[in-house]
């Protein structure tokens, strides 16, 4: 999918909570420390920051990038698994401190992991239409873990912001989009139930790995693209594993995915995931260099994209704080403080 | 609910938007009323006046404790009480470059709203 | 000119955590002592001080309730809140109607009654004198705020935490001879140094514990008949300051403190060095210590070597919290100002139980949150 006009991107920006619990911690509450961990560490929101105060620093690192004035977008758009409220958008909070009401457009998204990248491909509709400006589509996550359950390893927080423009205004061109859906139920969680279930092995193959594959597969057919004419790529990363494997899957090398892999320290950010990686990745692109991503999410459906690095990176990202600045910053807590901050003590 | 309360200080609270006098440029926060002050977010910006540890909470806040509550100093001029976060009590030194964050101020209970409102952090 | 004002009978009640009384109970009982202290005055009016009966006690309008009680069924009642200068409040509009010559005796009662809810609740309620929507919303407690204070004011003057300790140790010296005291035991400098902390650098040990009481004044204009010296109000003073701390010029001054008093003083034709003993609201040792400042007995910044040097003491030159202070005594906060008159007049009629010696001039000072309202009354003996 491609719209008539060109889209890019005009700001991007990052965030991430400074907490971090070790995944070993974890591993020593319910298994005693035996087996292996599939991260690192995973961050931790502290306990005043949900997802729509990771959105709104994420998107206004992405505005001082984009150098705009807030009340020139459009739509700003929050996809999450993790809104704080059912009914309520977490976009009218966003946009009134932003400064982008009132004449916006802003309900939630939800797709799994892959909701923000939906808002991304919606963004790219309303701009390529001549509709809109400027969009605004965040991924904001705080992930709850089941205790005790091997996602509580990766269920981790954060943000990411992408503001769409008009290609000439950008720093990085949007070629074309594929989404690649089908009804696989390998995680999912039922209204007004605390935490997710999922599939175990279910949600490899016939889940993240067959949706990814597919739909960056399908993009770089449409697009006559191989992966030796693409530089960087950056996949949904659930674990620190399954985004090295589709790689090797798609015929890239480790060099390629390595600036936007981020989950071994910071865990599964969900909604932000792919679009972290993509930030951490433009972070340090060079202009001319190209870039795929593809996010996940369950349910399930991938979200494929070909990015073109543009000149105005090299100025544009300077303007807020790297990616980097946010993964690096490392506060660790212990699972006592980690249960009480997640809300998982009953408190009668 | 005090959903009018909430609602009418939210750009006071979501963005820092004080006011600025017509005639002569000073900085007001929290905004003022008439017609000489138009409005006027502020930076955000400040240095750290001074702070205390709360160990005994109010009603509404004991779950937060221990919490920072300070007084900044903004750098357009007005002072502001505020709650730090994202810092230890041993990394807070009166003098230090702090700036705004919007942070979840509070949670009215499981059929009421959430309040977000700026606290301070040192300077990332 | 309005005619002369003197304090007649009065009465108070104990400090304590009364959970078997009501506020009503209590207000009753420290009216009707000093109405049969005050014999041949037949009360014209009754003013109530309290300060969070409508927040804690699900109770406005007391003063119908407690003229009901006391017998004074049908009389002229008002209710005054305004934190921790209600008292004080309640003891200037008394002298008022009775300096005017409407009235020949007026009644005041201060009473608070705090027991009956948690301490988080009372947080709230002691928060109701900060500003609500731009510092009570962030979880700002008084504690805190004074807290804050102390902080800067260390910072800023090189004083240490320990320079604090004289001030609450020396509040517990004095309770033990206090009956009425919530506390009665001495605390040591070593104690007040390894207590836990309550909002950092606050401990336990220098922050007042706020309690249920109520004290009782009769405001008059004939001197009281009996062999007790005739006490008068010779200068009464109020004033006030931005409610919220960051919207003062300087956080450690206390305007409003500084203010009501030369009012007061101005009143009473007096300078602050004729004052013989003092009283003021001290829940913490920052407070005594901004507060000895603003009176002018020392500048900025050396008001803890004043309580060192041991001058606080009753047998010293600005002595104060004879009976306890805020500390040991207990914080009635709404009523304070009316047991610093009940207190102060036994001073000067000889009768305390720290009694400094020859003393015929007293000064309360009382004040809401962090002095954005002080009274001040001047009491003289003649």
């Amino acid at each position: 999918m491609k719209p008539d006009r060109p889209v890019g991107i005009v700001g991007y920006g990052a965030y991430v909570p400074r907490y971090r619990i070790a995944a070993k911690d974890i591993s020593q509450v319910w298994t005693g420390g035996y087996g292996g961990v599939p991260v690192d560490s995973k961050s931790v929101p502290g306990p005043d920051e949900d997802v729509i105060t990771m959105s709104l620093e994420a998107a206004r690192n992405a505005l001082q990038r984009a150098a705009i004035a807030a009340n020139d977008l459009s739509a700003v758009w929050i996809g999450s698994e993790s809104h704080p409220y059912s009914v309520k958008p977490s976009g009218t909070v966003v946009a009134e401190a932003l400064g982008a009401t009132p004449f916006v457009s802003s309900a939630d998204f939800e797709f799994a992991c892959k909701a923000g990248t939906e808002a991304l491909t919606a963004g790219m509709g309303m701009v390529g239409s001549g509709m809109a400006r400027y969009v605004l589509a965040i991924g904001a996550d705080t992930a709850q873990g089941r205790p005790g359950d091997a996602l509580e390893y990766t269920a981790a927080a954060g943000a990411a912001a992408i503001i769409i423009g008009a290609a000439a205004d950008s720093l990085a061109t949007i070629d074309a989009t594929v989404s690649y859906i089908s009804d696989t139920p390998d995680f999912f969680r039922r209204a007004d139930r605390p935490y997710p279930v999922h599939g175990n092995r279910f949600t490899g193959e016939p889940a993240y790995f067959n949706q990814v594959r597919n739909a960056s597969q399908a993009l770089m057919t449409q697009l006559g693209v191989t992966p030796n004419d693409v530089t960087y790529a950056v996949f949904h990363q659930p674990n620190a594993r399954f985004p090295q494997v589709v790689a090797k899957q798609l015929g890239f090398r480790n060099e390629q995915i390595a600036p936007g892999l981020l989950a071994a320290k910071i865990g599964n950010t969900y909604s932000a995931a792919a679009i972290l990686g993509l930030c951490a990745t433009l972070d340090v692109a060079n202009p001319g260099e190209v870039i795929l991503m593809t996010s996940y999410g369950s349910g399930s459906g991938a979200d494929a994209y070909l990015i073109r690095v543009g000149d105005a990176v090299c100025v544009r990202r300077n303007r807020a704080p790297m990616t980097a600045k946010y993964v690096n910053r490392e506060t660790m807590i212990d699972y006592a403080i980690y249960a009480k901050w997640r809300n998982k003590l009953v408190m009668g | 609910m005090e959903l009018a309360r909430h609602w009418r200080q939210r750009n006071a609270r979501y963005r820092l938007e004080g006011s600025r006098h017509r005639s002569d440029g000073t900085v007001a926060f929290p905004p003022r009323e008439g017609s000489e002050w138009e409005p006027y977010v502020l930076s955000g910006q400040g240095e750290l006046l001074t702070y205390a540890v709360v160990h005994q909470a109010p009603a509404g806040h004991e779950g937060e404790v221990p919490y920072m509550v300070a007084i900044v100093q903004l750098v357009e001029g007005p002072r502001i009480t505020a709650q730090l976060t994202d810092c230890d009590t041993s990394d807070v030194t009166i003098g230090m470059a702090v700036e705004m964050t919007t942070r979840l101020l509070g949670d009215t209970g499981a059929d009421g709203l959430l309040l977000y409102g700026y606290k301070f952090r040192p300077v990332l | 000119m309005m005619r002369p004002v003197y304090v007649a009978g009065t009465g108070l009640t104990a400090v304590g955590e009364h959970w078997a009384r009501t506020a009503l109970s209590l207000a009753t009982d420290a009216l009707r002592s000093a109405m049969i202290a005050s014999p041949n005055q037949p009360i014209g009016a009754l003013y109530v001080a309290n300060a969070l009966g409508a927040a804690l006690g699900q109770q406005s309008n007391l003063a119908p309730a407690i003229a009901v009680a006391a017998g004074l069924h049908g009389c002229e009642t008002l209710m005054i809140e305004s934190g921790g200068a209600a008292g004080g409040q309640a003891i200037r509009q008394a002298m008022l109607a009775v300096a005017s010559g409407i009235y020949d005796t007026v009644a005041v009662v201060g009473v608070e009654k705090v027991s009956d809810v948690l301490d988080e609740r009372r947080e709230v309620a002691l928060a109701l004198t900060t500003d609500g929507d731009w510092e009570g919303l962030h979880g700002v407690t008084l504690t805190s705020q004074w807290a804050m204070l102390m902080r800067k004011y260390m910072h800023d003057y090189a004083v240490a935490s320990a320079d604090f300790a004289v001030f609450p140790v020396n509040a517990h010296a004095n309770a033990v001879a206090n009956q009425h005291a919530l506390y009665r035991f001495a605390i040591t400098a070593d104690k007040v140094k390894t207590a836990a902390m309550v909002a950092d650098p606050l401990c336990l040990l220098d922050c007042a514990t706020v309690a249920d009481g109520a004290a009782a004044v009769i405001i008059s204009a004939h001197p009281y008949a009996s062999n007790a010296r005739t006490v008068r109000i010779a200068g009464s003073g109020v004033a006030s300051d931005a409610i919220a701390l960051h919207e003062r010029a300087d956080l450690l001054d206390l305007v409003a403190v500084r203010l009501a008093t030369s009012r007061a003083l101005h009143q009473a034709n007096l300078k602050i060095n004729d004052v013989h003993v003092l009283d003021m609201t001290d829940p913490h040792a920052i407070c005594a210590v901004l507060t000895l400042e603003a009176l002018g007995y020392t500048p900025r910044g050396t008001a803890t070597t004043l309580g060192a040097s041991g001058a606080i003491r009753a047998s010293g030159t600005v002595p104060f919290a004879l009976t306890g202070g805020c500390k040991a005594r207990g914080d009635v906060v709404g009523a304070l100002g009316v047991y610093q008159i009940v207190e102060l007049t036994a001073q000067l009629r000889g009768i305390a139980a720290n009694q400094v010696a020859n003393a015929t001039v007293a000064l309360a000072t009382c004040s809401a949150g962090i002095a954005s309202t002080a009274v001040t009354h001047v009491l003289v003996a003649e």
